[in-house]
């Protein structure tokens, strides 16, 4: 790889110790993905703020002490607990101390305190074609693919890197030629009705990620008035089934207003169908809970949005969540002030819903809760229940999670392309809420 | 009877070690639990097996960016693979290595070979790793 005049000071150590660790590791990326050069980036969204593992914690640590300070403007994703109602979260004594050294290092980084992982519905928007580097998978795929920005699928801690330096590797997603889609994706035989359940888009997503595996796919037969949110979903969902940075829906994403732009004049290398079938089996497949047993339902994967809370507080209208039931939601700190300026924080709050911020439905801390099922509508959240909790998972729309909190067990509405699920209390679409 | 495949060297490194071998795509982050480094996802063929000192072979990687974050972790408890072989490698399984070697000082060698070759691999061969040179010996 060339380097500059300036880039080769830092490796030599002119410019910090954090900054030289920082571009070497980014270079050996660049040289391993055959990159020719560095690139300047105008923004970071940093994935590894979360503790998991002590790695981590170490890495974030050595880098702030050694001086690394962030380069460009950079955001910060999720903590793995909530910082400021650590209390109601029963975050055990030596979770909050970790969560809190590592809130430190990456605060005197200079990185922002934004705390979610949905970074690209408030705050530091990027804009079509903008060059960034971000982590976390669901916000890579919605960047690169909703918002048209360019970044690569920045693991952790590379991503501190990016942020020191200001600067990546020029490979990958950054660059136009490939972008291209590879994978022609099929709709086939799914209705306008069955578009209306909203739970459908992050089982879409999951299909996708599946099909796609590490590939650029394009999508063709997704409604043009699909919701943000329902797009959100559905790439948090593909990027936790394969290893998706990009996919692009016909005449709806920005680089896809034709199939040609899909594909740049070239053709599909692979072409495959998403039926009904496949949408019903991927639920089912998703799906760990055995019967109809619940202790919790957990929503804001990726994080709650304004509109979300506005849907929730529209189902939760005079109902009260069941008392064996435990109800969270996870949202950003922004949106957060929103939903309590708007007075719907009250009404949520007063019907049993717990409002979290900062944190994930996935980083339960399981010495202080003792849950055996949860139940999410998203399919990410779903796909990783098991192995990040220990928790057996049910899915469905954030009407049937309602039902469910309501009702203290969980309900499936029947619909005439689930068929499935037969163990599960389903009740036709039109008695709901009796 | 010994068999060698020529493939391409994403990290450098050598080993001798038992291979696990799966056609699906594996996550690091929620797919491999960090204290044992056991297969931990449910759904995928390999679960309730370890890979810690494995020769580890999947087509690519998939899902969370924190699977570079999962990586370091068992290289850093000493739970890594003993090498990684993959059809293709993506940034973040890659990122993961190349942290362990500047942060740790720990080597995970990461192999590609081409389909033929990595559909030659058996769960339970004995093999050596070469990524250095781009080759892998079934013994």
């Amino acid at each position: 790889m060339r380097l500059t005049d300036q880039e080769k000071a830092i490796l030599e150590g002119k410019h910090g110790e954090a900054r030289r660790i920082a571009l070497l590791i980014l270079a050996d990326l660049g040289e391993l993905f055959g990159a020719e050069e560095m690139m300047d980036i105008s923004q970071v969204h940093i994935d590894s703020s979360a503790y998991m593992v002590d790695a981590g914690l170490e890495f974030a640590e050595r880098v702030s002490e050694l001086g690394g300070r962030v380069a460009v403007p950079t955001s910060l994703n999720i903590s793995a607990i909530d910082l400021k109602r650590w209390k109601e979260y029963r975050v055990p004594p030596e979770l909050l101390e970790k969560c809190r050294r590592m809130e430190k290092a990456y605060l005197k980084m200079g990185a922002t305190p934004t705390w979610t992982c949905a970074p690209y519905q408030q705050g530091m928007i990027p804009r079509f074609g903008e060059q960034i580097a971000w982590g976390e998978s669901n916000a890579i795929a919605f960047a690169n693919s909703v918002i048209g920005a360019r970044t690569n699928r920045y693991g952790d801690l590379i991503d501190i890197c990016a942020a020191i330096v200001g600067r990546v590797p020029r490979f990958g997603l950054h660059l136009t030629e490939n972008r291209k889609a590879e994978v022609l994706i099929r709709l086939a035989g799914i209705t306008n009705e069955m578009f209306g359940d909203k739970a459908v888009y992050p089982l879409l997503g999951f299909l996708v990620g599946e099909i796609a595996g590490d590939r650029v796919s394009a999508i063709e037969g997704i409604p043009k008035n699909v919701d943000v949110d329902c797009l959100k979903g559905f790439s948090a969902a593909a990027a936790s089934s394969g290893a998706v940075g990009l996919f692009h829906i016909v005449g709806v994403t920005p680089e896809a207003q034709t199939l040609e732009m899909c594909f740049q004049d070239t053709r599909p290398k692979a072409v495959a169908e998403i039926s009904p079938k496949m949408i019903q089996d991927v639920e089912q497949r998703i799906w760990t809970a055995k019967g109809d047993k619940l202790d919790l339902v957990a929503v804001g994967c990726p994080h709650f949005s304004f509109m979300e809370f506005r849907e929730l507080a529209r189902l939760m209208e005079g109902k009260k969540v069941h008392s064996s039931i435990a109800f969270w939601v996870f949202t950003s700190r922004t949106v957060y002030g929103w939903v309590k300026s708007s007075g719907m924080l009250k009404e949520l709050t007063d019907s049993g819903i717990m409002v979290f911020t900062d944190g994930c439905p996935l980083q339960i801390p399981k010495e202080t809760w003792h849950f055996h099922v949860m139940m999410t509508n998203s399919a990410k959240s779903a796909n990783y229940c098991y192995s990040q909790t220990g928790l057996d998972v049910a899915y469905g729309s954030l009407e049937e999670c309602v039902d469910s909190a309501v009702r203290g067990k969980i309900c499936r509405r029947i619909l005439p392309w689930r068929k499935h699920l037969k163990d599960i209390v389903s009740y036709p679409v039109n008695v709901k809420g009796k | 009877m010994e068999k060698t495949f020529k493939g391409y060297c994403v990290i450098s490194g050598e080993c001798e070690g038992k291979i696990v071998v799966t056609s699906q795509a594996i996550s690091f982050a929620g797919g491999v639990d960090p204290i044992t480094g056991c297969i931990n996802d449910p759904r995928h063929e390999l679960f309730g097996q370890s890979v810690s000192k494995k020769v580890l072979a999947f087509p690519f990687g998939k899902g969370s960016s924190a699977t570079s974050l999962f990586l370091l972790e068992l290289a850093r408890v000493g739970k890594a693979p003993a090498a990684i072989i993959n059809v293709r490698t993506e940034p973040i399984l890659a990122a993961g290595a190349i942290l362990s070697k500047h942060f740790y000082g720990k080597e995970i060698p990461i192999l590609n070979l081409d389909e033929k070759g990595f559909r030659a691999l058996k769960t339970g061969q004995r093999v050596f790793v070469n990524a250095t040179k781009g080759l892998l010996t079934i013994i």
